[in-house]
């Protein structure tokens, strides 16, 4: 080849670049290793961490049975290795999946258009606030302290230099929702957008229409998150928002130390247009068979430029699918028997915990030890092979003694007996 | 002569919501084994009736669906996807099982850190590799794709100058960009000014000269440029930058035709990402997920996102102490699963398997470069590094465009070049082979351009009109966003 395009040696083809941009030694990285080798390293990576029998962490990140299909769909070469569908005639693959996802998105949150989706749920925050922002010509968001902490501090970052003003909100000590009070006296007509969760990271699942309301009348957008996708195979879709987004980590998708995982951004149907991130639309072919394409990419940063609605240029295709075939497999039926199995067993073990909140919860909730702190607790959990709770003091100074639980269909009643056991002794 | 395919048969396949029947399920959950719990009592009447329009299918219906649906893609494991930019290379399945592997796929990122000990030494190696690859400082590896990296970088940047007083006003970017640095400038509260390039495809530095003032934050280069040319005054660049306080950003999105080779650290950049689904092999998806970690120079590393993992006294630790840090981009760590494959990657290569793959990249590009010469216009005069750009000025007399020649090589068994960009370049056509291709697939894209040159001249309507070969022909892009029709309704 080198001959073929006249020249002797490879050097010949860097030549050009100044010898002070040149790196004249070696790369200080190890030597190549063979696939054995990297398999091995990786497993005894894996056996470097602690392996538990069974845990009780959520907190935006939950442990689901992953159905088989899901890694048989997206090991095949054709979905994994392709690249984004902008040439349409040879991604229809995609390009369906991606409808699919859409409308099952539309289905489960009760809204009526969903893009291709996001990085991930903190990241959703900052956009659907950005667009509350486009939509109402509005500075200022306000934000109940109860939603995840991690998704307010990306929305924090976001706001540095958005000249976008973040106010937060507070919850009701007693039943853990947000405290409608405090949300309507620090709400005015300088809001974009009013930003709850539901359940709320408290694992308190919120009345929706009753912030609704306070937002609207204000002309204030809700926006409504969510971090733990089954519970809206049970709980009322939050058809009274105008933006929903969030979290699909729960839809098959492995935990992962913290991603790559989904997020979900959809909206009412008027604010279509002001939506970030890729959007798959149906159309026909030049046989007038249906066919799909991604559309309304006058929106973008490749043809905005400076003017798009975001620089995002990516969404996160595989692992939507990963969370598209988990709802083919469970299905209209499987996601809510998935849920209510998920809610039986949280309620099985909070029934048996002094919980802190009294609102009504699904698979999360925080419970304080009756006796010891809540570090001591989880040192016990260990101990008998259990990974417990998350402790909320680095998030809630109030809430230093107790820590956040999280069941789901994978919690055996015999772990959560032991829990019971250790937080009530 | 098409080569390299012939019609095969390929099913159609319907929405999972046409195909479903009330009943049917794919799933089987164990019996449960705590009392069940009533959804209307405990939701506190907040229990939702069924999901209307929910898939109901078997479980080989399900896996037909998605299967059929695969084969209406192209992919890298079928051939050669030349996308000028994209760098789309082989994504070795190695790196798919090592990110399976249990103990790492199901840490939580909320486990204390001596649970997570193995995660953690994972990140903080490949730090480390990327450091020594990019010639930086520091990285951070919480952005969750390239151009979430860049925000975080112009970020830094301005958190930077913000604490010497005046996070300044503009941030200068080459008329070459990807879309995406002018729209991150601008979300980070800058002005975009445009900068021309020279004949040689180049940053202009006496344009550039004229342009830095005291209110220029940054430049944002790509290097090598969009043109797969290497920026050849680059320290000149950063010298004109630095001694008016402005720093050096460079997009990481072609730093496959660097490793190795040359390093950003050296020539004067302060701050870039890297895109792991580019350089770093990782698949890209059908459009994620990837991974864009940024790398700084010690001025900027007091500002990075927090936590930042650490080694003491043989012990990994989350840092989260950074009174000067921009905060949080992403929850949690990044896309560890992304960083474990691209780690995987450079594991496989070695530091000089590394550069060897940055060498067969650019003898690729060269390759075709030299055997397309004389078919096509060749844009820029300097030489080539990763990727060279044709224009269609040889085949636009005849009616033939960019898109048209595209659309007709899918017939020929390829995915298109990159089309129309870069936009500095009439009727661009930017091609990049990568390091995958071996000589017999590139013969075959270099046979399959020239056959097209030759169809421009006898046949034209053939190309207007293609693709022919598939299954799905000219899909109308008009309707679909005049009339968006965006999820499917019975």
């Amino acid at each position: 080849m080198l001959t073929s395009i006249g020249l002797t040696q490879l050097a010949e083809l860097y030549q050009h670049l100044p010898d002070e941009a040149l790196l004249h030694r070696d790369l200080d990285i190890e030597p190549g290793m063979s696939e054995y080798e990297i398999v091995d390293w990786f497993r005894s990576r894996g056996e470097k961490n602690t392996r538990f029998t069974a845990s009780f962490l959520g907190a935006g990140v939950y442990a689901h049975y992953r159905p088989v299909l899901v890694d048989v769909v997206v090991s095949r070469g054709e979905f994994l290795t392709s690249y984004t569908p902008y040439q349409a005639e040879i991604a229809q693959g995609t390009l369906t999946t991606i409808f699919e996802f859409q409308t099952m998105v539309c289905q489960l949150t009760g809204m009526d258009v969903a893009n291709a989706s996001m990085y991930d749920g903190s990241t959703s925050v900052p956009e659907a606030a950005l667009m509350a922002m486009r939509v109402t010509g509005r500075d200022k968001v306000i934000v109940a302290t109860s939603v995840h902490p991690e998704y307010r501090r990306v929305l924090d970052t976001n706001a540095r230099n958005q000249e976008m003003a973040v106010e937060s909100f507070g919850y009701d000590a007693a039943s853990g929702l947000v405290d409608l009070a405090d949300l309507d006296a620090k709400l005015d007509d300088q809001a974009a957008a009013v930003i709850i969760q539901s359940p709320n990271f408290f694992g308190c699942v919120e009345s929706v229409k009753a912030v609704s309301e306070l937002a609207h009348k204000k002309g204030a957008l809700l926006v409504v998150i969510f971090s733990e996708a089954v519970a809206l195979g049970l709980v009322e879709p939050p058809v009274d928002a105008d933006i929903v987004c969030g979290e699909l980590q729960s839809f098959a998708i492995s935990p992962s130390y913290g991603g790559p995982f989904a997020g979900v951004m959809a909206c009412k149907e008027k604010y279509m247009r002001q939506m970030p991130g890729r959007l798959v639309g149906q159309t026909t072919d030049s046989n007038g068979n249906r066919a799909f394409c991604l559309t309304l990419s006058t929106r973008e940063q490749h043809i905005r430029r400076e003017k798009a609605t975001s620089n995002i240029c990516t969404n996160q295709a595989l692992i939507a699918l990963m969370a598209t075939v988990f709802m083919t497999v469970y299905g209209k039926e499987g996601l809510r028997e998935l849920a209510t199995q998920n809610l039986s067993k949280a309620h099985y073990l909070g029934s048996k915990l002094k919980r802190n909140f009294s609102g009504p919860y699904f698979n999360e909730f925080v419970a304080t030890p009756r006796n010891g702190s809540a570090a001591e607790a989880n040192a016990a959990l260990a101990r008998r092979g259990i990974l417990g709770g998350l402790e909320l003091g680095d998030f809630y100074p109030e809430l230093a003694n107790s820590m956040l639980l999280c069941a789901t269909e994978m919690s055996k009643r015999e772990h959560m007996d032991v829990v019971a056991e250790v937080l009530g002794a | 002569m098409i080569r390299k395919t012939r019609k095969h048969l390929v099913q159609n396949e319907g929405l999972l919501f046409e195909e479903s029947s009330p009943g049917k399920k794919a799933y089987q959950l164990p019996p449960l084994d705590v009392p069940d719990v009533d959804p209307a009592e405990a939701l506190g009447g907040q229990a939702r009736s069924e999901i209307e329009g929910f898939p109901e299918v078997s479980e080989v219906e399900a896996i037909r669906h998605f299967t059929r649906l695969s084969t209406h893609n192209y992919a890298i494991d079928l051939g050669m996807y030349p996308l000028g930019s994209c760098t789309m290379k082989y994504n070795p399945r190695v790196n798919e099982v090592v990110a399976r592997t249990e103990g790492l796929a199901w840490a939580h990122p909320y486990a204390p850190v001596k649970h997570v000990q193995g995660c953690l030494e994972i990140i903080h190696r490949l730090e480390q590799n990327l450091a020594e690859i990019t010639g930086m400082d520091a990285v951070t590896l919480q952005p969750a794709a390239g151009a979430h990296g860049e925000w975080t970088g112009i970020m830094l940047v301005r958190a930077l100058l913000e604490s010497q007083g005046n996070p300044r006003k503009k941030i200068l970017v080459p008329d070459s960009a990807h879309g995406t640095n002018p729209a991150t400038a601008a979300m980070c509260g800058y002005e975009v000014a445009n900068i021309a390039s020279n004949a040689k495809g180049m940053v202009d530095v006496s344009a550039l000269t004229a342009a830095v003032d005291g209110d220029t934050a940054a430049m944002m280069v790509t290097n090598p440029n969009t043109l797969g040319v290497f920026e050849e005054q680059i320290h000149e660049v950063a010298r004109v930058l630095h001694e008016k306080g402005a720093l050096l950003y460079m997009d990481g999105a072609n730093m496959n035709a660097l490793v190795g080779l040359s390093r950003p650290g050296d020539f004067g950049v302060d701050v870039m990402h890297l895109n792991l689904h580019k350089t770093f092999s990782t698949p890209h998806g059908g459009g994620g997920p990837g991974a864009g970690p940024v790398a700084v120079k010690k001025h900027l590393a007091p500002f990075l996102p927090v936590p930042r993992v650490v080694l003491r006294n043989g012990r990994y630790e989350l840092e989260e102490n950074l009174p000067q840090s921009i905060g949080k981009v992403r929850a949690f760590q990044g896309n560890f699963g992304v960083l474990v494959r691209a780690l995987a990657y450079i594991m496989a290569h070695g530091g000089r398997g590394l550069r060897k793959a940055t060498l067969d990249a650019i003898l690729n590009a060269n390759y075709i470069r030299k055997h397309l010469a004389g078919h096509y216009d060749i844009h820029a005069e300097a030489p080539s590094m990763h990727e060279c750009v044709f224009s269609d000025d040889k085949q636009s007399p005849h009616g033939i465009r960019t898109g048209d020649i595209a659309k007709r090589l899918i017939d020929y068994g390829f995915h298109p070049y990159t089309v129309s960009f870069p936009l500095i370049v009439h009727g661009a056509m930017m091609i990049e082979p990568t390091e995958t291709e071996g000589k017999q697939e590139l013969d075959l894209f270099i046979d399959a351009m020239k056959s097209i040159a030759q169809e421009v001249l006898d046949d034209p309507q053939l190309i207007k009109t293609a693709p022919h070969m598939t299954r799905t022909p000219k899909v109308d892009e008009v309707t679909a966003a005049r009339k968006p029709i965006l999820r499917w309704r019975p």
